[in-house]
């Protein structure tokens, strides 16, 4: 297989069912789905459908009932059964990033990058310097020292992509990134997650409603009830 | 990076505002393990100022604290004839309420004799008693100054000195007076009483020469037991060793408003480590979403506890502090004695300790908990 199109994110076969008898959920069935290096995907469907708790599933943060799942060549769950360290995994291969960016409030936005990178062994001056680089990379260098009670909405979710970034995961998983966003700042945060992808070699999985930014995704996965409908649809 | 400092910085006006609320709880619970050894030191002073090795009481009383003692004046010759017996003096208390400058003023007046037993132990301004009549050393917390007169019974007496924590067990401050003025102030009527008593003929047979008790200090190698025993031969008299009335005072006198103040010192304890506990566990409520997504991009579960401990410890040790500083800056001021020891205030440092560990735990029981899946969807 070519290496610029390894699979970063394998699922097959993945079911999650919340409680038992009459009160049973089947929140996914039979969930089949492969996401290669470079690509930039979308979770869509209503709400209910299942989106979040596919994104929770690929995240590490529950576990299928059934199915396989295999995030960068390391598998995760196999028919329920752990393999491997999930906080270690959610820190090193996979970056989150949230509807209302989830800044800790009590440190700057330098400090809020920072900290992803200390968790992962860094000195602190090594985590200081790359928080900054990142920040300027993104174009919010200047408000480093500022709280995230006072950065906009766009500097804000511009460090919260620091924060995911940080690391240099694999694995970017996005919850309405741009839903806070006006259509134009939501455009800009969209064609950075490209590049980013694009420049790190991670690939980007994302549930949006927003249809504006719809044409940004190499292919749309629409989800109703749990179940994955017609697959894909490859946006050109 | 430490981020129980971090969000202490955050929110600095709210965590010293809960601090300070804490603070005056300390201060309460500081001030009550103060008064309750106020109490004790008050009580035990009053017996451990004469120095004595031995009190001579009136024989079936435990005297002259705890129940009235009557002997003759003249048992202290006889008490310092005894083998054993360096230097003994009558002494005499009583209770006396006088008028001074408008207020009216409760003294624990004690008679001594000049030059024997009995006697303020320092002077701490003025002189003592030189004499015969109508000296007085006073208490300051009596609130009189050297040069003042006051009018016991029906003399005047003039402040010659001053003394420091001397009082009795109810608080009362004491007076020093010679033992024969004692005596006048103690058996001395009004006139129209003195004129009833004597037309019904009593009194003429009583002699005015009475104490509350002889105190004795022995020879350094004086079994205070065996002379104790020698007196006891006496079949008018009994005696009590230093020790013996120690142990009467704290276990009979004072005991009963000690275990008053003890268990509502337990219920001010047990209202701190409930309140210290909320405090905490509201503090980790309010940051269960900061948790999650602390969780959620990798954080070890050591980092979430430390950061709910700390804080724990620190809320804990900044309320205490404040409230040691707040109780050494009023305790004067409170109308008993609150006797502070170093080994209370780190007694209850490690008290405050071991509950903000305890009532973290509550906290950090909720942040384990905390499912890293609520930092995501708002």
């Amino acid at each position: 297989m070519d290496d610029a199109r390894q699979p970063l994110i394998e699922i097959a076969g993945v079911s999650k069912h919340f409680g038992e008898g009459e009160a049973r959920v089947d929140a996914l069935r039979d969930i089949g789905l492969t996401v290669r290096r470079g690509e930039v995907v979308a979770l869509l469907g209503p709400s209910g459908s299942g989106k979040t708790t596919l994104l929770n599933v690929i995240g590490c943060i529950i576990a299928p009932t059934v199915g396989r799942v295999t995030l960068d060549g390391e598998l995760v769950y196999d028919n329920r059964a752990l393999r491997g360290d999930l906080r270690r995994l959610r820190l090193d291969k996979i970056g989150f990033i949230f509807q209302f960016h989830n800044l800790l409030p009590f440190l700057n936005a330098c400090d809020n990058v920072a900290l992803v990178l200390t968790l992962a062994g860094r000195s602190s001056a090594e985590a200081q310097e790359r928080a900054v680089e990142l920040l300027d990379y993104l174009e919010v260098g200047h408000r480093k020292d500022a709280m995230p009670a006072l950065l906009s909405g766009g500097e804000a979710q511009r460090v919260a992509i620091a924060r995911a970034l940080a690391n240099s995961p694999r694995i970017i998983l996005a919850d309405e990134p741009t839903a806070a966003l006006d259509s134009k700042r939501a455009g800009i945060v969209m064609d950075l997650l490209r590049k980013l992808a694009a420049e790190q070699d991670a690939c980007i999985v994302a549930v949006t409603h927003d249809e504006k930014i719809y044409d940004r995704f190499d292919r749309l996965f629409h989800l109703r009830d749990g179940v994955l409908e017609d697959q894909e649809e490859e946006v050109s | 990076m430490n981020l129980a400092y971090r969000d202490v910085r955050h929110n600095l006006f709210r965590f010293v505002l809960t601090c300070l609320g804490l603070s005056l709880l300390m201060a309460v619970v500081l001030a009550m393990i103060g008064i309750y050894n106020g109490l004790v030191a008050d009580a035990l002073n009053i017996v451990k100022a004469p120095q004595a090795d031995l009190w001579v009481v009136e024989s079936g009383t435990q005297g002259p604290f705890a129940e009235a003692s009557k002997i003759p004046g003249s048992t202290r010759d006889a008490v310092a004839r005894l083998h054993g017996v360096a230097e003994a003096g009558s002494i005499t208390y009583q209770t006396v309420e006088a008028r001074h400058a408008g207020d009216t003023l409760r003294l624990y007046v004690i008679g001594y004799e000049p030059g024997r037993p009995g006697g303020p132990q320092a002077i701490a301004e003025g002189r003592g008693i030189t004499q015969t009549h109508f000296e007085l050393v006073a208490d300051r917390q009596t609130g009189l100054v050297v040069g003042d007169r006051i009018r016991l019974g029906r003399n005047s007496f003039a402040v010659v000195g001053l003394v420091e924590d001397t009082m009795n067990s109810g608080g009362d401050p004491a007076a020093f007076i010679t033992l024969v003025d004692a005596q006048t102030l103690q058996s001395q009527l009004a006139p129209p009483a003195q004129r009833v008593q004597t037309a019904r003929g009593a009194g003429l047979l009583e002699s005015a020469d009475t104490v509350a008790a002889v105190i004795a200090r022995l020879e350094p190698a004086a079994d205070p037991q065996g002379v104790a025993t020698t007196v006891r031969q006496w079949k008018h008299l009994g005696a009590l060793t230093q020790a013996e009335q120690e142990a009467i005072l704290i276990g009979s006198v004072v005991d009963r408003a000690k275990r008053q103040i003890g268990l509502f010192l337990g219920i001010l304890l047990t209202v701190s480590a409930v309140v210290i506990a909320l405090i905490i566990y509201t503090m980790t409520m309010e940051k269960l979403k900061q948790i999650a997504t602390l969780k959620l991009i990798g954080a070890p579960d050591r980092t979430i506890v430390s950061l709910i401990v700390q804080q724990s410890l620190a809320l804990g040790m900044v309320g205490w502090s404040f409230g040691l500083i707040l109780i050494l800056l009023v305790k004067d001021y409170f109308p008993r004695r609150v006797v502070l020891e170093p080994v209370n205030a780190a007694a209850l440092g490690g008290i405050i300790i071991v509950v903000c560990i305890v009532a973290s735990g509550l906290g950090v029981r909720a942040a384990l908990k905390v499912d890293p899946a609520t930092a995501i969807g708002g």
